[in-house]
């Protein structure tokens, strides 16, 4: 199959679910029984008809809610989500602002979680049986048990308290001005504008928090990069490739590790929604200005265009990824491309 | 259909594969130790009021915050409560929380799946596409904006966890009950004249249940896991209520008091790592590709 067809089929796959999304987004913000107008008036003006007529009329929330979503979904096409009612600014201005954090925060996140778990999978997986698969085995177990915020906490403590090793919660210190934003990654926007000193202030603060969720997934690419390692090097092609005296390392990391990589991406990319996940409880002790602590705001005050907004967002950006992942099959898995 | 009929339902696969392996069960040490922490932690949940030293909700200002000490073993509160008897009493409600969640989203999960991939066609596509909808949100994004939505207390945030926790049930078992549905016995079932629903019931559901056990043993940390964090997020039961996740939450306001949040927090960790123990060892046993 040519790449272009491929592309375009795994993209025709995206649409329909894009659409559910939305529809799914406002269901959940709407069909549920939560009143808004409690939610973001003041009492002493809930009493007041003209108050509460104005902002229902203001919010569309007098319409039936099919109408609701088609308007919502006419405005979303033109790349309207609506005025946040907590914020009161576009919920598109709102995401422009925190999405990059929490993606600069999940990128550093899943990049050391492969770096540990991969590694930690192949050691086991070529030791296996022995003392040092079951320690790895274990401790990868055992990571997977700890809820991500003692993790955080025990790492403040150590890390920043006690040793002083890395920077507090935060993106960058208070006195320390965010370079001139590109986008909005403050690792790369810092770099590109040559301020090495922010650079540097910027990684001593994502390092702490990217490594607990990072840690947070490695426990699961660790097991299936150990399961589909073993099962590959039980295959006849190894079995060949030692007969005709190819070295040891060459046959793991060329033969091996190059066709156990395929479960292994699968995972990476399913693992990029529980660090999502993770990010929400991390962003929430680290002060990470993302889009999980704007959720989370949204959501204790109801404020439903910012919750679907956001929601949206985020699932999009989960399937984006995971979109990604279909595409990287077709250069992982030769049969896609010659089948 | 009477007794007298020949038994349509093949032995249970359940049952004969925990024999087999009840060696397999023994020679894995970390099985029993998690299966053995799990029952430590009922009961201290269950007997809580009676080991517990003190009223874990009555407040004792003169003896706030202090450190781990024979009176406080585990140290008090901002309020002066025991945290001892707080983590105590904290099983009363983690426990339970994470196996109804389970059990809830496991039995309607099941229930999809089973209709989704028995009946084929029309209901397979919309069921199915239903079920990936739900899955397009990462976990806690979905339990939020629905828990927030409800109200924060501890029915609500179940009732969210279980919305985010059955579709992947529902994929598992639709994906069984696709591959049992061919088999002869099944086709033997129809043969003699068994109905849709007594085929699907007491024919196919039976021999898919066991990947499904494997499957909860293995999520049940993880739901513990979600659930706190939820009311870490202040969205499960009310800041008075000694639950772990929220006993940690109001212990980061305090930090240098590490006990206030180092204790809850362990505590879900252990209980979590036990389960996750038990679950690993199923898992092993029942897919033999991993024990080699």
């Amino acid at each position: 199959m040519p790449f272009y067809l491929y592309f375009f089929r795994r993209l025709l796959f995206v649409i329909p679910t894009l659409v559910g999304i939305t529809a799914a987004a406002f269901i959940i913000a709407n069909a549920i029984p939560a009143d808004p107008i409690n939610a973001n008036l003041p009492p002493n003006a809930l009493n007041n008809k003209e108050i509460v007529d104005a902002f229902r009329e203001k919010w569309g929330l007098n319409k039936p809610p099919l109408e609701q979503y088609l308007t919502y979904l006419g405005n979303l096409l033109q790349g309207d989500m609506g005025v946040s009612i907590k914020s009161r600014k576009p919920v598109l201005d709102d995401l422009k602002q925190f999405v990059p954090a929490t993606f600069e925060l999940a990128t550093f996140g899943v990049f050391f979680g492969i770096l540990i778990g991969v590694g930690f999978g192949v050691v086991s997986a070529i030791r296996r049986n022995t003392l040092t698969d079951y320690a790895v085995r274990t401790f990868t177990l055992v990571g997977v048990s700890f809820p991500v915020f003692l993790l955080a906490l025990i790492g403040l403590t150590i890390f920043y308290s006690q040793l002083g090793w890395v920077a507090g919660p935060g993106r960058l210190n208070v006195v320390i001005k965010p370079p001139p934003a590109v986008t909005g990654w403050f690792t790369i926007d810092s770099l590109l504008a040559g301020q090495w000193s922010t650079f540097a202030n910027a990684i001593s603060h994502i390092v702490l928090p990217a490594l607990i969720l990072g840690s947070y997934v490695s426990g699961i690419i660790a097991r299936i990069t150990r399961s589909s390692l073993l099962e590959v090097l039980s295959a006849d092609y190894i079995r060949t490739a030692r007969a005709k005296g190819v070295g040891e390392r060459t046959v793991i990391w060329r033969h091996a590790l190059s066709n156990a990589m395929i479960p292994v991406v699968t995972v990476i990319g399913l693992s990029y929604g529980t660090l999502l996940s993770g990010a929400v409880l991390t962003e929430s002790i680290f002060a990470w200005p993302g889009i999980g602590r704007y959720m989370f705001r949204a959501s204790t005050s109801q404020d439903f265009p910012a919750i679907m907004g956001g929601s949206i967002m985020i699932a999009v950006v989960y399937i984006g990824v995971n979109f990604v992942v279909d595409i990287l099959y077709y250069f992982l898995d030769p049969r896609i491309r010659l089948g | 259909m009477t007794s007298s009929t020949i038994s349509l339902t093949p032995e249970s696969a359940w049952g004969k594969s925990l024999r087999d392996n009840s060696r397999l069960l023994r020679r894995n040490p970390l099985v029993i130790l998690g299966l053995a922490v799990v029952v430590v932690w009922i009961m201290l949940g269950v007997f809580a009021p009676q080991l517990a030293p003190k009223d874990p909700l009555k407040q004792n200002v003169v003896d706030r915050l202090q450190a781990p000490n024979p009176a406080y073993p585990f140290g008090s509160d901002e309020l002066g409560r025991d945290m001892l008897s707080r983590v105590l009493y904290g099983a009363r409600i983690t426990i339970p929380a994470g196996i109804a969640v389970i059990v809830i989203g496991s039995v309607i999960g099941t229930l999809v799946g089973a209709v989704a991939g028995y009946s084929g066609g029309l209901w397979d596509e919309l069921l199915m596409r239903i079920t990936e909808l739900f899955m397009a949100f990462p976990t806690i994004i979905l339990a939020l904006a629905i828990t927030a939505a409800l109200g924060p207390d501890i029915r609500n945030a179940i009732i969210a966890l279980v919305i985010v926790w059955w579709p992947s049930y529902a994929r598992l078992i639709r994906g069984l009950v696709l591959e049992v549905k061919s088999k002869e016995y099944v086709e033997g079932a129809r043969s003699v004249g068994a109905t849709g629903f007594y085929i699907l019931f007491r024919t196919v559901l039976p021999n898919c249940v066991s990947p499904a056990i494997v499957l909860a043993t293995l999520d049940i940390g993880n739901a513990i896991l979600t659930f706190a964090g939820l009311s870490f997020l202040g969205l499960g039961p009310d800041p008075s209520s000694p639950e772990w996740g929220r006993m940690v939450s109001i212990g980061i306001d305090f930090f240098d008091q590490w006990w206030m949040w180092l204790y809850p927090g362990l505590a879900i960790a252990i209980l979590v790592m036990a389960f996750n123990f038990v679950g690993d060892g199923l898992r092993d046993i029942f897919d033999p590709r991993l024990r080699k």
